[in-house]
């Protein structure tokens, strides 16, 4: 019995985690991906109708924007966010002065929720109310800043907040790799001749290439499933120019009694995060065996 | 939940109105089972509707029946709706919900509703609603759910004061609107207070296909959803009209609640706002009053027609016949000349049933049903698509799609329509 227990406890613990992991992510993935090949309209039904929402779906303007958008969002977050981070974290590595206070008020936006966020980027961004209306009161007359309601820009607005939260976290991430660093490393560099720019280039920067994949997967899935940040700071506005696919799969899903359309882009955002993913769990893997 | 009516607050009762005698009546008369609680569920949570719930639910104590409130806070409605279906999928729907146009007919097919035909028979439903109104209540030709209000959308609220500083005269039709609306802008003020979210697009956008395109056209393309109708001279007309509009909307106006926008007007920093009768709440909270300090007038060029928006609660089918007993004497209450004048004063709209005394109410409700009673025999009352009259969600959501579209970018008229038409065909 005790040898029993011995040998199984760590599965018989592990057990429940494993079987409401099952049921609740794979079980549902299953259900919505068998929900988007139905007519399903306000409740589920299952009359199916092939790749019929699927169709529909590509033939809906508000999912093309919707799907630029998160192109658009993904990209910039990405880059700006990383080289950012990347960048604080370098020069707070220089061994400053009140380095713990600073990389604290840096990492202080991770803190807040993206409701928060986006409510108080709608307040500073509104032309009515912040920066612009600031600038002008202070006697810049001429001076425009109006990404907030114009349709062109203001899928850039929610990259300029999602930034502000997240690079923090970013340069949080960089700071412990190049804490990491062999001080070997750069001291050979040193002695070598590289200057300091090389060295960073040549040396510290290829050794962050973990730190690099991390911070990617991360700050990709929070671009996928960013949902919040634009409902608070543009509500997809205006019309619906700043949609994000999360934004519309809830639209459908709740609001409009289109669960089989609903179903459909989220599966369509499940692959898209899978296509990014796989080669990345593929890579890391493979590492580890060799 | 609570069984057992109270005998004395059911004698009590018996001194109340004619409404709740019927109800009891009813209840005496058909079974001996004791009514149970009702749990309703609604989303009229801010000041003036909460007030309006409140005074159904001491109604209904007075009946002996017990309220356990269920309120969701929050989207139109959005989150109430998403809370009651996995209620309703669980098997454990309220007993009564706020749902409204052709989502009742939705909720029948399913068939969740509950056969109220007993109460409206009882209490002569048949002649107390408009045909309009009881077709929307009935599935089936059974009644299943019972109508609290008719708002009318096709207002436009003005500021006398800003225009007659202008020069400019509150105009009837939308040729006149744009005349007008310079003469403002020239003054200072922004023409046309908007708020720049969809549904708010789309209130302005129904205005204008009532103020081009008539009755006719209105119910043709809009809620019979023709197809010709839709792919016409006049839709371009429509189209070319609401995007002379974006001129007039000032550079703040995306996102901002409605109530923001008719504050703008009230402040007399805006000449008009296009919204429903339910902004009345927002002048009078002002201390503002009719005719002096504030205007409604019919949205340019429907003074004849009456966009109307019902709200009304269906009942779900209840297991046992307590609940049933209890659910019966709401409906009844509902349509009470009580709640009725009550309700409607708090929320600025008019009765749903005929025979409520006008007295109490103020010039902008009597319009309304004076419009209501004259549009019903013209013709010319039509159902509010932007607020879920006419068609199904999804059609109706690809309308306000286009509507919100086209009026935040600068899509030609052309466009407009032919994005209207294909994403109405892929919704349907």
């Amino acid at each position: 019995m005790l040898n029993f227990l011995e040998k199984n406890l760590p599965k018989i613990v592990l057990a429940p985690t494993t079987i409401v992991m099952v049921i609740c992510m794979y079980g549902f993935i299953v259900w919505t991906g068998l929900l988007s090949l139905t007519k399903s309209r306000m409740m589920p039904q299952w009359d199916f109708v092939g790749l019929d929402q699927y169709r529909r779906l590509f033939a809906n303007p508000r999912w093309d924007v919707a799907v630029d958008n998160l192109f658009i969002f993904l990209i910039l977050f990405i880059v700006i966010a990383l080289v950012l981070g990347l960048l604080l974290a370098i020069f707070l590595d220089q061994k400053i002065r009140v380095e713990g206070a600073i990389r604290t008020i840096y990492l202080y936006p991770m803190a807040i929720s993206f409701i928060v966020t986006g409510t108080a980027w709608k307040w500073i961004l509104n032309p009515g109310l912040g920066i612009e209306k600031l600038m002008n009161d202070w006697g810049f007359v001429g001076f425009e800043f109006r990404w907030l309601v114009e349709q062109d820009m203001a899928i850039y607005t929610i990259v300029i907040a999602a930034v502000w939260q997240s690079s923090g976290f970013v340069m949080a991430l960089f700071l412990a790799g190049l804490r990491g660093v062999d001080e070997n490393l750069t001291k050979a560099a040193r002695i070598d001749g590289a200057s300091t720019i090389q060295l960073y280039w040549h040396v510290i920067l290829p050794l962050m290439r973990p730190v690099f994949f991390s911070a990617i997967v991360i700050l990709t899935h929070i671009a996928i499933k960013s949902f919040d940040l634009v409902q608070a700071l543009t509500g997809g506005g205006p019309g619906y120019a700043s949609d994000l696919p999360a934004n519309f799969m809830y639209t459908f899903t709740f609001n409009r009694a289109q669960i089989g359309l609903g179903a459909s882009s989220a599966m369509i955002m499940l692959f898209g995060v899978l296509a990014i993913l796989i080669p990345y769990l593929y890579s890391e893997l493979r590492e580890k065996k060799s | 939940m609570m069984g057992g009516v109270n005998i004395i607050s059911m004698e009590k009762n018996m001194k109340n109105t004619i409404s709740t005698l019927a109800a009891t009546a009813l209840l005496a008369s058909t079974t001996s089972v004791s009514a149970a609680d009702v749990e309703v569920l609604h989303w009229w949570t801010s000041g003036g509707e909460a007030a309006s719930v409140n005074y159904l639910k001491e109604k209904l104590s007075g009946a002996g029946v017990g309220w356990t409130d269920f309120a969701v806070a929050g989207g139109g409605g959005e989150n109430a709706m998403t809370v009651l279906k996995s209620r309703a999928i669980s098997g454990n729907p309220p007993t009564a919900a706020q749902i409204k146009g052709p989502s009742i007919q939705e909720w029948g097919d399913l068939g969740f509703l509950a056969d109220i035909d007993g109460v409206a028979q009882a209490n002569d439903w048949d002649n107390l609603l408009p045909a309009v109104v009881s077709d929307v209540m009935k599935h089936n030709g059974k009644y299943v759910a019972a109508p609290v209000n008719v708002h009318r959308v096709n207002w436009m609220w003005s500021n006398p004061e800003v225009y007659a500083y202008a020069g400019a005269t509150i105009p009837t039709t939308w040729d006149d609107f744009m005349v007008q609306a310079k003469k403002l802008q020239a003054a200072g003020f922004v023409a046309l207070a908007h708020g720049g979210q969809p549904w708010q697009d789309a209130t302005v956008f129904e205005a204008v296909v009532l103020g081009v395109g008539g009755a006719d056209y209105y119910n043709k393309a809009f809620v019979d959803l023709d197809m010709d109708a839709l792919d016409s001279a006049t839709t371009l007309k429509v189209f070319e009209t609401f995007g002379n509009l974006r001129q007039f909307v000032d550079a703040n106006s995306p996102g901002r609640d409605w109530n923001v926008a008719t504050s703008m007007v009230i402040e007399g920093k805006a000449g008009s706002q296009i919204m429903g009768d339910w902004a009345k709440g927002e002048f009078k909270v002002a201390g503002k009053s009719v005719g002096t300090d504030y205007v409604c007038t019919a949205a340019p060029g429907t003074s004849g027609a009456h966009t109307f928006n019902i709200d009304s609660f269906a009942f779900f089918a209840q297991s046992d016949a307590a609940s049933t007993e209890a659910q019966n004497i709401m409906a009844a209450e509902i349509l009470g000349t009580d709640f009725q004048t009550v309700f409607n004063l708090n929320k600025g709209s008019i009765p749903a049933r005929l025979g409520v005394s006008r007295a109490e109410f103020d010039t902008c409700a009597h319009d309304s049903m004076d419009a209501f009673v004259s549009a019903s025999a013209s013709g010319s009352l039509v159902p509010s698509f932007a607020h879920g009259m006419a068609m199904s969600s999804a059609v109706g959501g690809a309308v306000t799609d286009s509507a919100t579209n086209f009026f935040n970018s600068d899509q030609s008229a052309a466009d407009g329509v032919a994005q209207l038409v294909a994403s109405i065909k892929a919704a349907m």
